[in-house]
């Protein structure tokens, strides 16, 4: 489990990160939603360490990450995996290049069992065949599947990912969703994605962070989403008239059972 | 305010520098890396440097000959002054400034564009230090390879210098080689390798710090491209006059 626990965070005087306290559960897809320049990809940010906030504390399993040495961060990175919004793949490496590159780092293993542990990671996102293709070659959709190849390869405890179905097509995006939230099950992760498409908060939604303007306004899940009374969240998730007519219909269904 | 903010870049430079040489997280990783960076920014930076030397070896040595038509210059003049112009100029300051255009620019873009397409941030999420794990090699690749480049440039420059002496009626053979072997100073080859490093060092580093600390998108990587050319180029002259005080006088 990560526990973040008011965290303030500024940029050259402006407060973007107002006290935002959560807590994101392992075996679970935990979704940090909110509007574009709420806050949540430099709360992302906080709590995987690319930014460091001015206060507040960030817990791994209990162990304090902003009290951490060098030496510790390191040795907690290698439990991360994370999945960056353009898929950050190294331009230079095949795909096997790149779901190999953590494990020739850091694994310790032989040649040969990083090979295997490679060609695991790509078979399980069911990219079998594409291991000599160069990233530029592949679709967008598949260099994601890369990305997340690359992520689980060190068999992480902890997964981010960062609006990982932006720029996909909705079929594409909905194969991600539940590709993440398979492996997230499968091996037990904490899984934290940042995200605001609707189809993932009602697909995949277990835990659900609703920041806005900085402020966590909301936490609950898929099924709360439908009946919460929270008028920022409300705007949010139900502007379109799509989900207003899934949110009334899904209510007026709730209804007829308890009549 | 300037002051200020070059004073800023300095530090920040420096802390950049620290964390680059820290220890490697794979020395099997690195090495190939550095292998790698000698093919790319060495290897195929020669023919660049024969194709520069060969004709701005011809070029002095014609300039020479027309410059210095006078009975009292001795008949190895020619030779000699090219000879000495390569060695302790050409060969070194002028090649690095072409070099920094070429290297500079390379480094700075392949670095930034890292950094804007996230790359780096992924190296750093594993627990890659990620300015060892990109710089070092460059750097240290560069420093390594640029003595052959500099051999390199002082052979094709008199090569080119020779095919003036063969080529035209200018000068001949004999005065040509005369004046290359005579009153040799073996000092000038060190002077100018010595200085070839610094200078090696100066666009590898500078370059990449440059591409490092790139913010935005395709815009400002190219921005800090030519930020890192002009930077190294400015860096290399005034490392060129500190140099030549403390070597040559």
């Amino acid at each position: 489990m990560i526990e973040v626990k008011n965290i303030i965070k500024s940029f050259d005087g402006k407060t973007i990160l107002h006290d935002v306290s959560a807590k994101f559960y392992s075996g679970k897809t935990n979704l940090i939603i909110g509007q574009s320049g709420s806050g949540k990809t430099v709360l992302m940010k906080c709590i995987v360490g690319l930014v460091r906030p001015e206060e507040g504390e960030i817990l791994y399993d209990g162990r304090d990450f902003m009290k951490m040495t060098d030496t510790q961060v390191k040795k907690l990175r290698h439990e991360i995996g994370m999945l960056f919004q353009g898929s950050a793949l190294f331009d230079s490496e095949t795909v096997l290049g790149n779901v190999m590159f953590p494990l020739m780092m850091f694994s310790g293993m032989s040649r040969a069992e990083q090979l295997e542990r490679a060609h695991f990671c790509i078979n399980r996102v069911n990219l079998a065949g594409a291991e000599s293709k160069y990233p530029s070659e592949i679709s967008g959709g598949m260099q994601k599947r890369v990305a997340i190849a690359r992520a689980i390869a060190l068999n992480p405890r902890y997964l981010f990912c960062d609006e990982p179905n932006s720029g996909l097509d909705p079929k594409t995006s909905i194969l991600i969703d539940e590709l993440l939230h398979d492996i997230t099950q499968e091996y037990d992760i904490t899984t934290i994605i940042n995200t605001h498409d609707m189809n993932s908060v009602l697909g995949i939604g277990e835990n659900i962070v609703f920041i806005n303007k900085g402020h966590r306004e909301w936490v609950g899940d898929k099924q709360r989403i439908f009946t919460t009374t929270n008028e920022a969240l409300n705007e949010f998730v139900f502007a379109t008239r799509l989900f207003q007519e899934v949110k009334d219909y899904i209510i007026s269904q709730g209804s007829e059972e308890q009549n | 305010m300037i002051l200020t903010k070059s004073l800023e870049q300095l530090g920040k430079y420096t802390l950049f520098l620290k964390r680059a040489f820290a220890m490697p997280d794979k020395w099997s990783v690195f090495g190939r890396r550095t292998v790698l960076e000698i093919m790319k920014l060495g290897v195929d930076s020669i023919p660049l440097v024969i194709v520069i030397s060969l004709f701005i070896g011809a070029v002095c040595t014609i300039q020479m000959q027309l410059n210095v038509q006078s009975p009292l210059m001795p008949a190895y003049s020619v030779g000699l002054a090219t000879r000495d112009i390569v060695l302790l100029e050409f060969s070194n300051s002028i090649l690095c400034l072409i070099l920094a255009g070429k290297v500079g620019s390379n480094i700075a873009s392949e670095i930034g564009t890292m950094r804007v397409t996230e790359q780096i941030d992924a190296l750093e999420i594993m627990g890659v230090n990620s300015t060892n794990f990109l710089v070092t090699p460059k750097i240290l690749a560069f420093v390594l390879f640029m003595p052959v480049l500099v051999i390199f440039c002082i052979a094709t420059s008199f090569v080119g210098g020779w095919c003036v002496a063969v080529f035209t009626d200018l000068i001949s053979v004999s005065r040509f080689i005369y004046g290359i072997q005579a009153l040799f100073v073996e000092w000038y080859v060190w002077y100018g390798l010595i200085k070839s490093l610094f200078f090696a060092f100066i666009i590898a580093s500078v370059s990449s710090y440059f591409g490092y600390y790139v913010k935005g998108g395709a815009l400002e990587v190219g921005k800090a491209s030519t930020n890192a050319v002009v930077s190294s180029s400015i860096l290399i002259l005034l490392f060129d006059v500190i140099l030549t005080k403390l070597l040559l006088q």
